[in-house]
């Protein structure tokens, strides 16, 4: 049993995804989705402690050995995101039945579930795989589940969101398997502890590799929708049901997030492909323009969940800025923010599936007065709002000071100060909603409004409470994130 | 002139690769977007099994008489990258039908004009 520890959660979560599609009654098919992945979750966490205590862990799928067979290659990063991963999914999906009945047709609830899994699957054997192609395979399987994931949202423009996602994603991935071709190509071999032995062999052979390398950061900046490849992200999460956006918001960018770590700081780690070319300051560059564009944007929407979707866009560049660093303290605190942030946007997300579920909208003008309509869910938001702005004693504020010290460490204080500043946007979109929502009186005539059902708002209770307890501890998230960052660029003695 | 005409290959993939990315981008015909997708994707499956090609090699099949094998493995891949490409499309089309239903046209411009609920 605890030999194939590693391949559990993926194939428990994928073998019951068809399962589920058989079950077809809808109360049947979510109760088991809900087990299933409850179980994933402490599947996930059971592998994090093991890799914790006895490091690395190595599967050997059908018992061929690597670089010939598929391996799973679980280290401390690859379990931390898994359990991030599932532990998210696991909560979200305690919370759907109520939002997803109000929002998906009855007859295609077991459909929703079964492709919930399958999303939940694909994301989290990314982040376990050792083996290149099965990236590319997992990746697959987690986007075109979420492609017919968000085209099942309320309004018809969903499905114009969800095609557009699909092209935009299919681009995207095929770049990256342009990449794994040429590779594959120069190296011979498809295990990426494999490659990286093998790289700095090749590496000095003409141009392939950089190619590869541009194919690649191209590709999964697509994925992760840094801007300026960010077309794709805002109608679909705008339009997808409030599950969905709370889901894929807090995991699918982050787990691209991890890609990019996986191949800079694993595959990459012995030539210098990244820190000797111009790719790393590129995407500095990139992110901090992302930072600033998309924190502005989110200040002139009037759709608030679009208007989460242009935030999470400034988040990301927060992250891919902490990786370009390429130092451990700059690494530590892209996978900080990359967990803080996956908790905060989760948690804001399904407060927004609340107040769709009561106030059957999302606009800024409809919220107003919400503050005294729906006290605790619009307490809940402003949580989160304070941790997306990065206020003391909150999630975020642990992300920026990390970035903060990361910076500074390498004496770069401009880039120190543009965080500063861009944490002032953000307060001023956070603000603008908290002005409406408890300064403004409501329409006249607006109905009164209760709070949502018990079953959405523990959840986001336990996604906000999430956020401002590793504000408060971070020896959950800053002590293992930094571990996994040494254990990066530890081996590339850098 | 060799390094042009001996990796002929490439200037096939380069060719189509660029062909299904300026369809993707030009056209307004969401069926048209996804032919030029598919282009796009069968680019890379060629550049995959092309790789694997090895000069004068047969078909990796133990008959006894052959001495030099292409790799197989590049096909097997693509095989694998092939019934994703047909998923992908799957998917693609089966949102066209959904998007043509509530919309009644597949123009990207009548669909953009088109600012209903």
């Amino acid at each position: 049993m605890t030999e194939h520890l590693p391949v559990l959660p993926i194939v428990l979560t994928l073998i019951a995804a068809p399962v589920c599609l058989l079950l077809r009654h809808r109360l049947i098919a979510f109760t088991f989705a809900l087990a299933v992945v409850w179980n994933a979750f402490a599947l996930a966490v059971t592998l994090l402690w093991t890799v914790l205590d006895d490091g690395t862990l190595s599967y050997h799928l059908g018992g061929w050995a690597p670089p010939w067979g598929i391996e799973y290659r679980v280290d401390v990063l690859g379990a931390f995101v898994v359990a991030l991963v599932s532990g998210i999914g696991a909560v979200v999906l305690t919370y759907a039945p109520k939002s997803v009945a109000r929002e998906v047709p009855e007859e295609k609830h077991y459909l929703f579930y079964t492709a919930y899994l399958l999303c939940v699957t694909g994301l989290m054997g990314i982040a376990i795989t050792g083996d290149l192609f099965n990236v590319f395979v997992f990746l697959e399987i987690s986007s075109l589940s979420s492609y017919a994931l968000i085209s099942l949202g309320p309004q018809r423009r969903s499905l114009t969101a969800a095609f557009r996602y699909l092209v935009l994603g299919t681009i995207g991935a095929t770049f990256i398997l342009i990449a794994i071709g040429l590779l594959y190509m120069m190296t011979g071999t498809l295990n990426m502890a494999d490659m990286a032995e093998r790289l700095p062999q090749v590496a000095g052979k003409g141009r392939t590799i950089l190619v590869a390398a541009g194919f690649l950061s191209v590709g999964i900046c697509l994925k992760m929708a840094l801007f300026p490849l960010h077309a794709w992200l805002p109608n679909a999460y705008a339009f997808a049901p409030s599950v969905v956006t709370a889901f894929l918001a807090a995991t699918a960018t982050k787990v691209s997030v991890y890609v990019l770590v996986r191949f800079i700081f694993t595959i990459f780690r012995r030539v210098e492909t990244y820190s000797g070319s111009r790719l790393a300051l590129a995407l500095m560059v990139m992110s901090l323009v992302a930072i600033f564009v998309c924190s502005a944007t989110a200040i002139y929407q009037r759709n608030i969940k679009r208007m989460l979707a242009w935030s999470s866009l400034a988040q990301i560049g927060y992250m891919v800025l902490g990786v370009s660093f390429l130092s451990v303290t700059g690494l530590t605190a892209g996978i900080v923010h990359l967990v803080n942030h996956a908790v905060t946007k989760g948690g804001l997300f399904l407060a927004m599936g609340c107040i769709a579920l009561r106030l059957g909208s999302v606009e800024l003008d409809d919220m107003r007065g919400l503050g005294r309509r729906m006290p605790l869910t619009m307490f809940l938001w402003v949580l989160g709002g304070l941790s997306l702005v990065g206020v003391p004693v909150t999630a975020g504020f642990i992300s920026k000071w990390y970035l903060i010290g990361a910076a500074l460490e390498k004496g770069w204080w401009p880039i120190a100060v543009m965080i500063l500043i861009s944490s002032l946007l953000a307060l001023v979109y956070v603000w603008r909603v908290v002005e409406v929502a408890y300064f403004k009186s409501p329409k006249e005539g607006a109905e009164p409004l209760r709070e949502a059902p018990l079953g959405m708002l523990v959840p986001t209770c336990l996604l906000i409470g999430a956020a401002i307890w590793f504000g408060l501890s971070t020896s959950l998230t800053a002590d293992v994130a930094r571990q996994a960052a040494e254990k990066l660029l530890g081996a590339s003695g850098r | 002139m060799s390094d042009v005409l001996g990796l002929y290959n490439y200037w096939i993939v380069i060719f189509l690769m660029m062909t299904g990315f300026y369809i993707v981008i030009s056209r307004g015909n969401l069926i048209k977007k996804v032919i030029g997708l598919n282009i796009f994707q069968t680019s890379v499956f060629l550049l995959f099994i092309s790789m694997g090609k090895v000069k004068g090699g047969t078909a990796p099949i133990l008959t006894g008489d052959a001495e030099v094998y292409s790799n197989p493995l590049p096909s097997v891949l693509i095989l694998t990258a092939i019934v994703v490409g047909i998923a992908t499309t799957g998917v693609a089309l089966a949102l066209i039908v959904r998007i043509r239903e509530s919309y009644g046209t597949i123009e990207e411009d009548e669909i953009e004009e088109d600012r209903g609920p």
